[in-house]
């Protein structure tokens, strides 16, 4: 009775220091919609680039079985030659071509070498017809909004005569309607035989569209439900996602509570790039000296977009809610001004954002905060080198010296660093984004040590993490942003994975 | 200057000893390997010298022919020093050598058609060069054009500028004070002492060669000491001796020649005072750091709360002050302020920073580098036509060694591996 078209199985993939994914198994059926959900990090996005190719066959072991043949991509080209197309998060159209030279990039329609641009255009208005796209196919991609360039996605997938369909996060950036329309189109696909594998954090869509769910969870498959027959609810889906126990990952401590530091107030953002979505919708967050406040959300729900644009302003347009610190109202037009009054934002992104790779771990050290190494402009050296040496020692940030060049440390020693150049500018409130992403459990038992230590200290501590277990952990204080909107505030007494989840998957009310 | 930096009560937050595992040992010798591949430019300059030396029979090194080379790319030089700072910070500056003719113009008509005084007809025409400079700056730090077009557009502009100042002529001579500025020597104060088999050389520029090494000395073994009372990694006390050693020799040699020649030229006390003054403002300057964090990453510095824009903004008004000195310098030597003055300028400008040691993508780079590869050139230029080579050589050569400069430097980057 069964007729899969796809079986993954036993698929390992490891990445240094980490195991990204054990033992997985994976069963479509030909012509159903497969959701596969699970936490951030939970092993989706990746066992998606072991079937789409990305990872090569080679760099994991276990086997892919496609429409009864083994499988062995050395690229995503080779996968999607047998079908297989994937559409990923952050879409992989060229803005300003056209929708139809986008439809075909890479796989032009020519007649004797040269583009045949009358069948490229027709056939084109062919697939957007399909998709129930109602735009002229020479329109520009960068003329169409989010929802649609989606579509023109998934037209080009079909020019590619699919047979598979991955969808990653295909709703996140939509708005409701949109992503109505594009539920309705898979159910049409579906109807035509398509198969696809839908990764979404919505469980009300997956409900709404999914035949089977498959759920993983710290890079091992969990359980695969079948929509169709099981009375399947969303706490049913939160259960297998979050569902594992706390181990001794976090050291003890105790916090001491004081007064209020600071005060957001109907805070709300607009995206820059995105003109009118808005991106944090009235946000109302307090943070207490001495607290170690969570800030939880999935991916795309405004995490650090909120952060961003209070740490002056550094993130979005049309910014508007008020800031207390203190008590006291204080407007944030810049960096500067917010490092001023005692706010530091340590990035998510350490690479990109927070560190110079080139320049060595002193100066990096000192690169937010060189007004207090100095007299009238004069940089104090060697008062720079002892100060980035106490880091070193006191954070036990592992480099051979202070002179050594950032780009050369670890993960975990360059989240180290980031934190030893906010620690400097002395803050009372210390945004950390995400402060644990890709490094080794040693190094975050470390690092969750410094934010207790800097708790103690009486300083106001917001963490975003995508890891429930690492808020749960170390927060006394929990919110949940859910599509840029606070929809929930847990203590630490009433925290659970399940009651976060259901918050941070919470839909508008209509 | 804060003493009382916040770090101290972290110690607490050491919750894992045994991961800590033992210190890690100071840089010994990986610091000193480093050091080898940040001083190759420096190799490479003596051994194109010695190459040039032997080449062309000692020629190059005679006392007169060193200050020639000296005298005659001191504009290059210090146009250098301000490209260097602007490709650090990740930017380009195309229009240098307009500039220089456009500043050299106004420097003419205002000392020889209105017959200003020469020191504030100066003044004006560095004025003038900054609100060139500010000008150009505005677009690219406010305004977010790319500053290759910026200057690309500037160096059509200003050129322009300088034929209709100019009225499509020369105009001349300078007064005799720029002239000998640009040109000519320092005054031998002194008179000349007897140096046995090397005949008679000025006392004035021999004692301000030795006050110059005993300058670099003293600044040197202060700051050893400082960071030995930081207890900081120094060099041991023999090979520090040796540093210094070579130093001195290295610059009492030019200044024996020099002084066996003439006078001391006023461009080498311009220039060596640049040196100084712009090698503190990277390496200790707030705003020469911030310099180098805007090219390193400018993400990073914009989240540290640098202001990126005022510093590329300053930067190129810094470039154009300079761009006027050059000027008035070339004009000065020229005698004669002309409207081709400063072709090709920026080529050699950049050309110079890059050989010195600038990176491509920014965030690298020392003053004293770029000046290292302008005397590159210089010697190359020197030297080549010395020994009668055709000039469509000297510029193969020229190409060549830029290009092998930046490969070498592209190539150890990737071998070091550090992400970017």
């Amino acid at each position: 009775m069964t007729d899969a078209i796809l079986r993954m199985q036993a698929i390992t993939k490891t990445f240094p220091g980490v195991m990204a994914l054990r033992d997985v198994n994976l069963t479509v059926q030909r012509g159903e919609i497969h959701a596969i959900v699970g936490e951030n990090g939970a092993g989706k996005s990746t066992l998606m680039k072991v079937l789409s190719g990305v990872y090569p066959h080679g760099s994991y072991t276990g086997d892919v079985i496609f429409d009864g043949e083994p499988c062995r991509f050395s690229d995503i080209r080779d996968s999607e030659r047998r079908g297989i197309v994937i559409i990923h998060q952050e879409l992989a159209l060229s803005p300003h071509l056209s929708i139809a030279e986008n439809i075909y990039l890479g796989n032009e329609q020519t007649r004797r070498g040269l583009i045949d641009w009358n069948r490229t255009n027709a056939e084109a208005g062919r697939l957007l017809a399909r998709v129930g796209l109602h735009e002229n196919p020479v329109t520009p991609v960068t003329d169409l909004g989010v929802g649609k360039q989606q579509l023109v996605e998934i037209a080009k997938a079909l020019s590619k005569s699919v047979r598979m369909l991955i969808l990653d996060e295909p709703t996140a950036a939509l708005n409701d309607e949109d992503s109505a329309h594009l539920l309705d189109l898979l159910r049409g696909l579906r109807a035509d035989g398509l198969t696809a594998v839908i990764i979404s954090h919505k469980l009300n869509e997956i409900r709404a569209i999914a035949d089977s769910t498959t759920i993983l969870r710290d890079g091992r498959t969990i359980e695969t439900l079948d929509m169709r027959t099981d009375e399947v609810s969303e706490g049913r889906i939160i259960a297998g996602m979050v569902g594992r126990d706390l181990d001794h990952r976090f050291p003890p401590h105790e916090s001491h509570i004081g007064d209020e530091v600071l005060r957001i107030e109907d805070w709300t953002v607009h995206s820059p790039t995105q003109h009118g979505r808005v991106v944090v919708e009235g946000a109302n967050l307090t943070l207490r000296r001495g607290e170690i406040v969570g800030l939880a959300g999935l991916m795309g729900a405004g995490r650090t977009e909120l952060a961003m644009s209070v740490f002056g302003r550094s993130y979005g347009i049309g910014i508007s809610g008020r800031i207390f610190k203190d008590g006291r109202e204080i407007h944030l037009k810049s960096v500067r001004d917010a490092i001023r009054h005692g706010i530091a934002y340590a990035t998510e992104d350490r690479k990109l954002y927070g560190l110079n790779l080139i320049e060595d771990v002193k100066r990096n050290i000192s690169a937010a905060a060189l007004s207090r190494l100095s007299k009238r402009g004069w940089v104090h050296d060697n008062e720079e080198y002892r100060v980035a040496q106490d880091f070193r020692r006191n954070l036990n940030i592992k480099a051979p010296s202070v002179l050594t060049t950032a780009g050369t440390l670890s993960g975990g020693n360059q989240q180290k660093v980031v934190l030893a150049k906010w620690i400097f500018t002395d803050p009372d409130v210390l945004i950390l984004d995400e402060p644990t992403r890709g490094i080794d459990v040693g190094a975050k038992y470390e690092i969750y040590g410094i934010i207790n230590a800097l708790a103690d200290q009486g300083k106001a501590i917001l963490v975003i993490s995508s890891e429930l277990p690492e808020l749960l952990g170390i927060c006394d204080r929990i919110y949940a942003l859910s599509a840029g909107r606070i929809t929930g505030e847990v203590t630490r007494a009433d925290a659970t994975p399940e009651r976060l989840m259901q918050y941070m998957t919470k839909e508008k009310e209509q | 200057m804060s003493s009382t930096a916040p770090t101290n009560d972290i110690a607490a937050a050491r919750p894992l000893p045994d991961a800590a595992g033992a210190e890690p040992a100071e840089a010994g010798t990986g610091r000193f390997s480093v050091n080898l591949r940040q001083s190759g430019i420096y190799i490479a300059f003596v051994v194109i010298v010695v190459l040039f030396a032997i080449l062309t029979g000692g020629k190059s090194i005679t006392p007169q022919n060193i200050s020639n080379i000296m005298v005659q790319n001191s504009y290059i030089l210090v146009l250098a020093i301000g490209m260097i700072l602007i490709i650090i910070a990740g930017h380009i500056d195309l229009s240098v050598g307009s500039v220089v003719a456009v500043t050299g113009a106004i420097a003419a008509v205002l000392m020889v058609n209105l017959h200003l005084p020469w020191p504030l007809a100066i003044l004006i025409t560095m004025i003038t060069g900054g609100l060139i400079g500010a000008f150009q700056g505005y677009w690219v730090a406010y305004f977010g054009i790319p500053a290759f077009i910026v200057t690309l557009a500037g160096m059509l502009v200003f050129r322009a500028l300088t034929m209709w100042t100019l009225g499509n002529q020369g105009i001349g001579p300078f007064p005799t004070e720029v002239r000998t500025l640009a040109n000519g020597f320092a005054p031998g104060y002194l008179g000349n002492i007897g140096l046995g088999p090397l005949g008679g050389a000025d006392l004035f520029t021999l004692l301000a060669g030795l006050l110059a090494v005993g300058g670099i000395v003293a600044t040197q073994w202060r700051a050893r000491h400082g960071r030995l009372r930081y207890q900081q990694q120094v060099d041991s006390i023999q090979l520090f001796a040796l540093k210094m050693l070579a130093a001195g020799i290295a610059v009492m040699f030019v200044v024996v020649q020099i002084a066996r020649f003439k006078n001391l030229p006023w461009v080498l006390v311009l220039l060596t005072a640049l040196v100084l003054g712009y090698s503190l403002l990277t390496n200790r300057v707030v705003f020469g750091r911030h310099i180098y964090a805007v090219g390193g990453n400018l993400h990073a510095a914009t989240l540290s709360g640098i202001k990126v824009k005022s510093v590329t903004f300053w930067l190129f008004v810094n470039m154009g002050v300079i761009a006027a000195i050059a000027g008035v310098i070339f004009a000065g030597r020229l005698n004669l302020a002309g409207p081709t003055a400063g072709n090709t300028f920026e080529l050699e400008a950049i050309a110079a920073a890059f050989i010195g040691g600038a990176a491509v993508q920014g965030g690298v780079g020392k003053v004293v580098g770029a000046i290292t590869g302008g005397l590159i050139i210089a010697v190359i230029n020197n030297g080549m036509s010395l020994i009668g080579s055709p000039p469509e050589r000297v510029m193969l050569v020229k190409g060549l060694v830029l290009l092998a400069a930046v490969a070498i430097d592209v190539w150890s980057k990737r071998r070091a591996g550090v992400a970017r």
